[in-house]
């Protein structure tokens, strides 16, 4: 049995046969799908693709049909009810927008806060958790907490903390002799307000996911570098981090994606646009073009040059990391 | 290779399937005539042995029940007029939530008889959704039709052509608390007219009831409620937004730096406006109606609304014409009519329009049954009749009013000439945010530098809209 199975995967392998698809045959029936006839074929696999029908009508009506919809949107304009091609004109129009630039500022501005601040806290808070040997399972409750609450209700406790006259943030920095803060109400503070609160709420799926990676690096590691004399931060840049680097690399991408299409939170923290438009998003824009202006084709266009830009961002980054690897 | 052809044959089963449903799903072609292209019947009444089934949207919810319980009584009685004709209400609250009601358009799902805000005009035309009506409403189909104020019906039309039938209609003034103003030893029948009036009264009502949480004004700066309201406050000192062709922007002028300069003045030197301003609608008629603040720019419609959501009181509420009082800012909400209608659905929607609300002492204008059922009578709304029905219509509301009606004296007798709100005024409001949020959250706030960026801003967007 065992000399058997040495020569098939010598076979596999003298005869380039690697690919997932090849190693998946059953041993033994190598041949058996080119002699069965197409009926039969269809017959033994129908309760397959009946299951899978179901979901490909799930993805195709709520996901790809939309995205070829968008598409199609992006070239059209519809006037008096009349639907017409105009090429480029709506990629125009978003283009010369005097919001399009601000809208990617601070949007950028929004990503970048959010990973200093909604990528960094999570991983150090997922290091302390890690450290605790006792009450890990109530901490980590604790810390998971605030992602069990409904958006909107973060959102309307943190518009109450940060409210300049009667909130809390303000009564802690009077109470600790600091100068109150405008918040929400300034357009130097606004965005970073917002960061706060959208990290507040998000972090604790983040820290759990880092808390397991972490479970999973190897304690010999430690130990060995405590001999050798490694400090903390020294344990954390030589050990932590290269050992749950895909993870790192994984929330990376997934928190930059996430972020760059930030609406949920500017809408009803500051009203979208927030003071002098310093919160109003690329994502904020789609919907002003959508459904405040009427205009689909605008909005889808804009769309388009948000997945565009986010398609570019992922490719060069999934290449960048296979290069590393 | 035949693996290939089963697959190939899969994939295309299963395409075909979600392009099916998809197709299936989509906008369906409107199987109608067009009702208004030579349908000689069409300004005759509805016949009322006519079989036809209306749906109409914005009937009252059940949380509102006297309204629901009359709009149901209402069905009964124009049954009795219609026998063959079926109404069915559909509820809603907001009779529109502006991004539901622009994917029901894009959709073609609203009701055969549907509610809009007039400012939703071209929106519903661009949608191809409205069905013409101007050969279905005549003298006779809408006998109260030559006394409704023309400025109204004009909004309502385009290109000559009549799409829908007022139901409500409001213009912009100053809404304040009497008892706010009598607290803080201002005379509550005496409003201010003037900017410079407004300024002061707010500082004496913060410099007296500031310690109190109360503040003297309370302005909008965001959710394209800034722009709206800095729009409602420039027309009240005769400024316009847009250049009379709608293609240029008008707003970059002295009046407009006094107004937000005033604003600016209010908020960082008086302190009489709080340090939030309203970011969404809503947000001023809180502070309203739980007496946080003396003043707002408003229309009469929020007056109902703060007393039934946040329990102030009618008697506590005024109104004042706009500061400035050269023209106002007027808006409101109508009926259209779907264009996939049949044309007997058509007229039975404007059977069912006018008996609701553009016959007095009927539907929306019986103010005996009001009164009797607890909804409040002597609000200065709708606004919108004039003549002989102006003059039935106050004399009737005066007679069973339920709320002081000379608490919106001044606001009824100044008859300030109304305009209508800018071509493409969503997009311009968007950009009129920033300027007002400048103005009222940056104390170093440059105003000629805020407007001339805003100018700059609208002219782009209307230049991309032509």
């Amino acid at each position: 049995m065992a000399a058997t199975t040495v020569s098939h995967n010598k076979a596999k392998r003298g005869s380039g046969q690697s690919s997932p698809r090849g190693s998946r045959r059953r041993p033994g029936l190598p041949d058996e799908n080119a002699r069965a006839g197409f009926g039969r074929r269809l017959r033994r696999d129908l309760q397959a693709h009946a299951f899978m029908i179901g979901a490909v009508l799930c993805f195709g009506f709520f996901s790809w049909y939309p995205m070829v919809r968008e598409v199609i949107m992006s070239f059209q304009k519809t006037k008096r009810g009349e639907t017409t091609w105009v090429g480029w004109k709506n990629l125009e129009t978003v283009w010369n927008d005097p919001g399009f630039w601000p809208a990617w500022r601070n949007t950028m501005q929004f990503t970048l806060y959010a990973l200093v601040i909604g990528f960094a806290v999570p991983f150090v808070i997922a290091i302390v958790l890690n450290e605790f040997r006792h009450a890990q399972a109530y901490l980590r409750i604790l810390v998971y907490l605030p992602v069990m609450l409904p958006p909107v209700a973060g959102v309307l406790l943190f518009k109450y903390f940060y409210n300049p006259e009667y909130g809390l943030f303000n009564h802690i920095l009077h109470f600790l002799h600091l100068p109150e803060q405008a918040w929400l109400d300034s357009s130097s503070t606004a965005m970073i307000s917002v960061v706060i609160a959208a990290t507040w709420m998000s972090a604790g799926g983040a820290t759990l996911i880092y808390l397991a990676a972490l479970q999973n690096v190897p304690g010999e590691l430690y130990e060995a570098a405590d001999l050798d004399g490694a400090g903390l931060l020294s344990k954390i840049w030589h050990i932590t981090i290269p050992q749950t680097r895909p993870v790192l690399s994984l929330m990376l991408l997934l928190q930059i994606v996430a972020t760059m299409q930030e609406f949920t939170n500017v809408y009803l923290l500051t009203g979208g646009a927030g003071p002098e438009n310093s919160t109003g998003t690329v994502v904020y824009m789609v919907y002003q073009y959508a459904f405040r202006y009427d205009s689909f084709g605008s909005a889808s266009a804009l769309g388009l040059i948000m997945l565009v830009v986010l398609g570019g961002f992922s490719g060069l980054y999934a290449r960048l990391s296979r290069n590393s690897d | 290779m035949k693996t290939n052809r089963y697959r190939t044959l899969v994939a295309i089963v299963l395409v075909a399937g979600v392009g099916m449903t998809a197709a299936a799903c989509s906008d369906s072609k409107d199987t109608a005539k067009d009702p208004g292209s030579g349908d000689k019947g069409a300004s005759a009444k509805l016949d009322p042995s006519t079989k036809v089934t209306i749906s109409v949207d914005c009937m009252p919810p059940t949380t509102k029940a006297a309204e629901r319980k009359q709009w149901l009584d209402d069905i009964a009685a124009f049954k009795v007029l219609y026998p063959n004709v079926t109404v069915n209400g559909k509820d809603g609250f907001p009779c529109e939530d502006p991004a539901k009601f622009t994917a029901m358009m894009k959709g073609g799902t609203q009701t055969d008889t549907f509610y809009t805000y007039m400012t939703d005009k071209d929106q519903v035309l661009d949608a191809g959704q409205a069905a013409d009506i101007t050969p279905y409403v005549t003298p006779e189909t809408v006998p109260n039709l030559n006394d409704i104020d023309p400025n109204v019906m004009n909004v309502l039309k385009d290109g000559g052509k009549l799409y829908g039938l007022p139901t409500s209609n409001y213009q912009m003034g100053l809404i304040y608390n009497r008892k706010i103003f009598t607290q803080a030893g201002l005379d509550p029948n005496k409003p201010p007219t003037t900017w410079e009036g407004v300024r002061a009264a707010a500082k004496t009502i913060q410099d007296k009831l500031g310690s109190q949480g109360i503040h003297g004004f309370i302005e909008n700066a965001g959710g394209n409620q800034g722009g709206w309201h800095f729009t409602s406050e420039l027309y009240g000192l005769g400024g316009q937004v847009t250049s009379e062709d709608g293609k240029k922007a008008a707003f970059n002028t002295d009046e407009s730096k006094t107004l937000l300069q005033t604003l600016h003045d209010m908020r960082f030197t008086d302190n009489s406006l709080p340090a939030t301003p309203g970011l969404a609608w809503g947000d001023v008629q809180k502070a309203m109606g739980t007496s946080k603040v003396g003043m707002y720019v408003g229309a009469p419609d929020d007056i109902p609304l703060v007393v039934q959501q946040y329990q102030a009181k009618f008697e506590d509420l005024g109104m004042a014409p706009i500061p400035g009082g050269k023209t106002s800012l007027f808006g409101g909400a109508d009926y259209m009519f779907k264009k996939s209608s049949t044309p007997d659905q058509i007229k039975a929607g404007i059977a069912w329009v006018n008996f609701k609300f553009l016959t007095l002492e009927k539907g929306q204008f019986n103010y005996a049954r009001n009164k009797t059922d607890g909804i409040p009578v002597g609000l200065p709304q709708p606004f919108f009749f004039t003549g002989a029905s102006k003059d039935k219509d106050t004399s009737t509301k005066t007679a069973s009013a339920t709320v002081p009606v000379e608490n919106f004296a001044t606001y009824v007798a100044a008859q300030v000439p109304v305009k209508p709100e800018p071509p493409n005024a969503q997009k311009i409001y968007t950009v009129l945010d920033n300027a007002m949020s400048g103005a009222l959250t940056n104390k170093n706030a440059d105003i000629g530098k805020l407007l001339t960026t805003a100018e700059t801003q609208v002219n782009t967007l209307l230049a991309a809209s032509q």
